[in-house]
């Protein structure tokens, strides 16, 4: 038998100790979870195999671990052998945990490994399709709502959505201008090293204005809001479903939609153009100076050839895709926010769910954009 | 009532220092006093009912013995040694002979019921696998689960069966001493009473020591062994129920007397 660890808080008494006394085995010493710990339990089972009674006279302290061992060594001694003297309490518990011992297993059928996987892979998918269709379905709900405005104006909640606007509009300019003016000054200093070989550094002007303008800076715009904003929306609103305060919505009567829901996503609409257009300007600010500093091109320069050379089409591509963005990224927040349960874990999980969710479906869209555009012919 | 208690075999161990002793605690919240200078002493094997009205401290003082809570001043020890003033290894020790049940169970919501029981085992203890499986379903069984909660998630539990999770966690590791923190508090009647014999059942197996705050009247009238009533920022009394009856205070005279109590003591018998 191993020494048990834990000595010091346990009352000073011996672990257990078992003694063979022709065909009884008594006990004594102390039989709680952490004697138990130390034991080697096959081999002091095997001891009760054969004896005709089991005294635990001698025992100080059994717990709830220790009833249950003398539980299985009678079990094990077989029918008809009786524990004796054992205190009043621990009489009880024994019996107490005797009575809360499993139930006799029922053979479970266990499936294959493979069958497991696959059918794990049918759910999984049951549920990606249902989500999608449920998705769609609260768009549906949200623009029908918003539809409804024109009509009933007095329903939209302005304040809600002044606040929103600010929150994820005004408050996001600092780190959007930041982030597109860094990529104009990557742009131009990457495009320099390779333009310059063929001594066409001019063109710089081209690429950093029609890059900027067209995809990266409001792609990259988008993906900051996702994660800045939406995060926020589905914490915001999914902790509002955990206190039950979306429930209460109901109960009084209001739409949870039309509360929470689209002066969000109205928000958002407003907002993501104008970040959009402050990540441009600030992008081309960043690539001009850096061509200035790394090409010589003089901000005169780069302003006439910006006028002159670039469609301003390329600005409207950019500014097109924006409120669609802003939509995916509001809808998404809000739906993962009311789908968060009643438990703390589905709310960090929807929150990450509802990030990467909402920066993929913006990235598909803009692979899709960019396809309808080349078919246009914009 | 006190027969009861007087079975379990840790109360006949005489002489032995109380299960929890505070003296002359203060805590604060910025300027605002919770307890000034309160005294409580627990005996070994008793269940003690707290009460008090909102916002007396009831909580904090069961945050404060458990040493979650730094108090301002004043000594606290339990099963006769200090919970302020020990090494990190003695404390660590010391909790292993407590548990405590939160209000709403605090279940690891990422675990499920069964693996919530296993988690003290599992973090204090080197047991083999089977072994702490077969303890916990023991545990989960003992506080009344049905064999279909076992593998649930906290969140696909009633309220109820969250707090019979919760006490089934707290006991995991056969503490002497649990603090249930309003375990009846949000169930009906019946899991109420229920929830209560089950204290009682597991007082008397398991000789524990039950540190109750609640405020349900039949449940102290039911299992408690003594009550203390908190106000004024100490306690104001402790005794048992009878003699709760006969104590001279607004607030307490006010709670015994009033006609709920009145009605649990009508159920339950007068004593």
């Amino acid at each position: 038998m191993r020494k048990t660890v834990h000595q010091p808080s346990a009352p000073p008494a011996q672990p257990v100790r078992f003694i063979l006394e022709g065909p009884r085995l008594a006990l004594s010493g102390r039989l709680d979870i952490a004697a138990l710990e130390g034991l080697d339990r096959p081999r002091s089972l095997r001891m009760a195999e054969g004896c005709r009674g089991i005294d635990v006279a001698g025992l100080e302290r059994v717990d709830t671990a220790g009833a249950w061992f003398l539980v299985a060594l009678q079990q094990r001694a077989g029918e008809g052998v009786a524990i004796t003297g054992a205190a009043p309490g621990t009489a009880q518990l024994i019996e107490t945990v005797r009575r809360n011992l499993a139930p006799p297993a029922a053979a479970k059928g266990r499936a294959t490994p493979l069958l497991d996987r696959l059918e794990a892979f049918g759910r999984k998918s049951d549920r990606a399709g249902r989500k999608a269709l449920s998705l769609v379905s609260f768009l549906g709900q949200v623009v029908a709502a918003i539809a409804m405005l024109p009509v009933r104006p007095r329903r939209l909640r302005l304040t809600a959505m002044v606040h929103h606007c600010q929150e994820a509009g005004l408050a996001a300019v600092p780190i959007v201008a930041l982030m597109a003016f860094l990529i104009g000054v990557v742009l131009a200093f990457q495009g320099a090293t390779q333009l310059r070989q063929f001594g066409a550094e001019v063109f710089v002007v081209d690429l950093i204005a029609i890059s900027v303008l067209r995809e990266l800076g409001i792609l990259l715009t988008a993906i900051i809001v996702a994660g800045r904003s939406g995060s926020a929306f589905t914490a915001a609103i999914g902790a509002m479903k955990m206190r039950e305060e979306v429930d209460a919505l109901k109960t009084l009567g209001l739409d949870p939609i039309e509360i929470l829901v689209v002066p969000r996503v109205l928000a958002l609409i407003v907002m993501l153009p104008v970040l959009g257009f402050i990540a441009d300007v600030s992008g081309l600010i960043g690539g001009a100076l850096m061509s200035w500093i790394e090409l010589g091109v003089s901000p005169a320069v780069f302003q006439s050839r910006l006028v002159t050379n670039t469609d301003v089409w390329h600005f409207g591509v950019g500014m097109i895709k924006a409120p669609f963005f802003a939509l995916i990224i509001a809808i998404i927040g809000c739906y993962e926010g009311l789908s968060v349960g009643g438990d703390t874990d589905s709310l960090g999980r929807l929150t990450s769910t509802s990030v990467v969710l909402s920066i993929f479906m913006v990235i598909v869209m803009d692979a899709l954009f960019s396809i309808f555009f080349a078919v246009v012919g914009v | 009532m006190d027969t009861a208690a007087a079975e379990t075999p840790r109360d006949t161990r005489a002489g032995e220092a109380p299960a929890i002793r505070v003296r002359g605690l203060v805590t604060r919240f910025g300027s605002h006093t919770v307890h000034d200078g309160l005294d409580l002493d627990v005996r070994r094997g008793e269940i003690i009912g707290v009460v008090g009205g909102s916002g007396t401290g009831k909580s904090v003082l069961l945050r404060a013995i458990v040493g979650l809570l730094k108090p301002a001043e004043g000594g606290i020890e339990v099963l006769g040694q200090s919970v302020r003033d020990t090494s990190d290894a003695d404390y660590r020790r010391l909790r292993r002979r407590w548990g405590v049940m939160f209000q709403d169970g605090a279940l690891f919501s990422s675990l499920t019921v069964r693996q919530n029981v296993e988690a003290p085992m599992k973090e204090q203890l080197h047991l083999d696998t089977p072994l702490r499986e077969t303890l916990a379903a023991i545990k989960v069984r003992m506080v009344g689960l049905p064999e279909v909660a076992m593998d649930k998630f906290p969140a696909e539990l009633s309220g109820g069966m969250r707090k019979r999770a919760g006490f089934a966690r707290s006991i995991a590791l056969d503490p002497e001493i649990v603090f249930l923190d309003e375990p009846t508090a949000g169930l009906d009647p019946i899991g109420a009473a229920a929830f209560d014999t089950l204290i009682r059942q597991l007082q008397a197996a398991l000789g524990l020591t039950v540190f109750l705050v609640t405020h349900d009247l039949d449940s102290l009238h039911a299992i408690c062994d003594r009550i203390a009533v908190l106000a004024e920022k100490r306690v104001l009394a402790v005794g048992t129920m009878a003699e709760m009856m006969e104590v001279d205070h607004p607030w307490v005279r006010e709670y015994f007397h009033g006609p709920r109590a009145r009605a649990a003591l009508d159920a339950g018998g007068v004593h």
